[in-house]
């Protein structure tokens, strides 16, 4: 068990009770209700400490020494020059949270076809309340993630997606969460619940983005459902600035012949983790959950994820590539879960990581659980550092030291990016890599001409 | 153009090249054969710049310059270029990318306009034209899942698009048939010229056959052995290199 009782829980738990007038859906009852136990559940389990299984290798410090406010309306303000995008000016529909705050002024939703509603969770709650009831909280268990549950009393913001039966969402989604440039720590709760019914499509794109300066715990959750013979692409790039601290969890459930492919990125924050939970719930059901991320100073970044099938005839494909400069710390905890009737699973789960640094530093735990007997299961980790000979190859030709090393970093992280369907996001996301480089000076001739532009 | 002088390298503490005495001129085509073991890789990596390869005595020239000050891609960067007897793979970069990254970065270094993607794709269409590559070996990931055949190639595609002034090949001709070996060495004689010089590292006589070299020399235990002309090669053929094993010290 966690210790409930220490200073930084209790905070939290008294931030609570002064921010809940001021927060969205106040007087709607179940939703009061629902943030009461969320509450009681925080309480109760405390921030996990290192005694927690789960959180043996990634420690809150931050939160234990820092105290964050909840934001106010007026932290959601500041002009905000660069809105982070994957796509041309006008080619996504897009939701800005500026420090958690909506901003209407920088969202643009004009571009979605009918069929399809993103709307803020302020809003489908007002909206629509008996929908909202019937799957927030519902679709994610709540149980003993004290984190999920600070969340659900908290959540101050997010978005809601909703797609009706047999619509194919052409036009990508995007969430963009924006944070920093406050004076004093801030926290912010996003809350985002993705509905697909049957047949639907689409695909969302999360940011978390932090600007240069600020400290701020973004403390974020996100209920999918899939229906079935749904699809549904997911990619979450986190690029937080070097003060934040970044907890999210990711609570999906895939039903019958539906896909659930989601990669993160993770390019920057003091401290993060990304929780994930998918359920494969009927025969042919597949997930493809990946990610890469690159870290540098003392970062620390954290992916534990479980999937768990529940039925006969799924199958899961899990590829993490990790590069840990200086002195960044990683850990990689994957679980794939095989119940008992869930014959014929085909679960493949494979963490890599590139350790450019002596004193880096990385944690890699994968598991397999399985009580089926009549599955294919395997997963494979390594760890290992630049290869001398591939780089003096590259050096031989003319390419110097640090951009040979870049290319190297490129290639490396290139098996989890070939993961990713859609082509537009593979490629702008290998443009986000490159950016991130270690050495920084990929000249490549594109990059050189922004550069010379900029 | 080289020139190298009592030579000695050390691997691991161990002395493998134990006093090398070599002279290349421009427009030459040098051999060096030996038996394995002879020290022949350790002569090419070092003229490369490979780490781990001590230099503990005697100087290699080039162009009058001491070639083992510069880093292995000042040397690129210079014209020396080593055609690897075993191309690395490296998966996600392909095999365009590559290429145009390596020779703007050549050209960067002796302070010439990059080439644009326009004007590096003609030059490269040119090039693998003549040497019958694939456009799927360009787009693919360097040397993966490439045979050892289209390896070799491609190590020579690599020399076609860089243009270096002194080539050295070491054992391009192991693991290829005929056909094969028919290709890589037009595609090596098409780039002799008056300006160059190449420097053949092979154990195999055969390749000789089809890039026919102005000098042979012999490499047994860390030092040249013999020197003579073409017709040494074929005396090797013939002798195998018994003589010279029992010549070690």
């Amino acid at each position: 068990m966690a210790n409930p009782t220490t200073p930084a829980t209790d905070a939290f738990v008294s931030a609570f009770e002064q921010n809940l007038p001021a927060l969205p859906g106040r007087g709607v009852d179940w939703l009061d209700a629902l943030r009461q136990d969320g509450i009681r559940q925080f309480s109760d389990l405390g921030l996990p400490g290192a005694k927690v299984e789960a959180w043996k290798y990634t420690r809150l410090r931050p939160l234990e020494d820092t105290s964050y406010r909840p934001v106010a309306a007026s932290d959601g303000e500041a002009a905000v020059d660069r809105i982070p995008t994957l796509y041309e000016d006008g080619a996504s529909a897009r939701l800005v949270f500026f420090n958690g705050c909506l901003r209407d002024d920088l969202s643009r939703l004009d571009k979605l076809p009918d069929g399809v509603t993103v709307q803020s969770l302020g809003q489908a709650i007002a909206d629509d309340p008996d929908w909202v009831a019937e799957h927030l909280s519902r679709i994610g268990d709540p149980d003993g993630k004290p984190l999920l549950a600070l969340n659900t009393a908290m959540m101050n913001g997010g978005v809601v997606v909703r797609v009706a039966k047999n619509v194919r969402v052409e036009t990508p989604i995007e969430i963009v969460y924006v944070a920093g440039l406050t004076e004093t720590p801030v926290a912010y709760y996003p809350r985002n619940l993705i509905v697909m019914e049957p047949g639907s499509d689409v695909t969302i794109v999360k940011h978390h983005n932090g600007l240069g300066v600020g400290a701020y715990f973004a403390n974020s959750a996100t209920e999918i459902l899939v229906g079935d013979n749904a699809r549904l692409r997911h990619y979450r790039i986190q690029t937080e600035n070097l003060e934040a601290t970044h907890l999210t969890s990711i609570h999906a459930r895939v039903g019958r012949d539906a896909t659930y492919e989601t990669f993160g990125l993770s390019a920057g924050g003091r401290l993060s983790r990304t929780e994930s939970f998918v359920r494969l719930e009927g025969s042919g059901a597949h997930c493809g959950l990946n990610g890469a991320y690159l870290m540098r100073g003392r970062e620390h970044c954290d992916n534990t994820t479980i999937i768990e099938h529940t039925v006969p005839h799924t199958t899961c494909r899990e590829v993490f590539k990790g590069v840990l400069d200086d002195e960044a710390r990683g850990v990689f905890q994957g679980k794939i879960v095989v119940h008992k009737d869930a014959q014929k699973t085909d679960g493949q789960m494979l963490a890599k990581t590139l350790l450019l640094s002596d004193s880096a530093e990385i944690d890699t735990k994968p598991e397999l659980e399985i009580y089926a007997d009549d599955v294919k299961c395997a997963h494979g980790a390594t760890t290992g550092q630049l290869d001398d000979t591939a780089l003096f190859y590259l050096r031989s030709r003319g390419i110097p030291d640090a951009l040979a090393r870049n290319l190297l970093v490129q290639s490396f992280v290139a098996e989890a990016m070939e993961e990713i369907s859609d082509d537009h996001v593979r490629e702008a996301l290998t443009n986000l890599v490159v950016h991130r480089l270690p050495a920084q000076c990929y000249l490549s001739e594109e990059w050189t001409r922004e550069k010379a532009a900029s | 153009m080289l020139k190298i002088n009592n030579l000695h390298v050390s691997v691991d503490g161990k002395e493998i090249l134990k006093g090398i005495d070599l002279s290349i001129n421009a427009g030459e085509t040098h051999a060096i054969m030996g038996p394995n073991g002879s020290g022949k890789s350790t002569l090419s990596y070092t003229l490369a710049g490979r780490d781990g390869y001590e230099v503990t005595k005697g100087e290699v020239l080039y162009k009058g310059r001491d070639l083992m000050e510069l880093e292995p891609e000042e040397r690129a960067g210079e014209g020396v270029f080593l055609a690897f007897q075993y191309p690395v793979e490296i998966p996600g970069v392909a095999n365009t990318t590559f290429l145009k990254e390596a020779l703007n970065a050549q050209r960067r270094y002796r302070g010439e306009e990059e080439l644009d993607a326009m004007a590096f794709i003609k030059m490269l269409r040119e090039k693998t034209k003549e040497l019958g590559i694939s456009d799927d070996m360009l787009k693919r990931a360097v040397n993966v899942g490439f045979s050892g055949g289209e390896k070799k190639r491609n190590e020579v595609l690599q020399m076609a698009v860089l243009n270096p002034t002194l080539a050295v090949l070491d054992e391009t001709d192991s693991g290829l048939d005929i056909d094969a070996l028919k290709v890589v060495a037009d595609g090596v004689n098409a780039l002799r010229s008056p300006d160059r010089a190449t420097l053949v590292i092979t154990h195999y006589q055969r390749l000789l056959d089809h890039i026919v070299p102005d000098f042979v020399h012999v490499l047994a235990h860390g030092r040249i052995q013999r020197s003579g002309g073409k017709e040494l090669a074929l005396e090797l053929e013939e002798k195998g290199y018994a003589e010279f094993a029992d010549a070690a010290e």
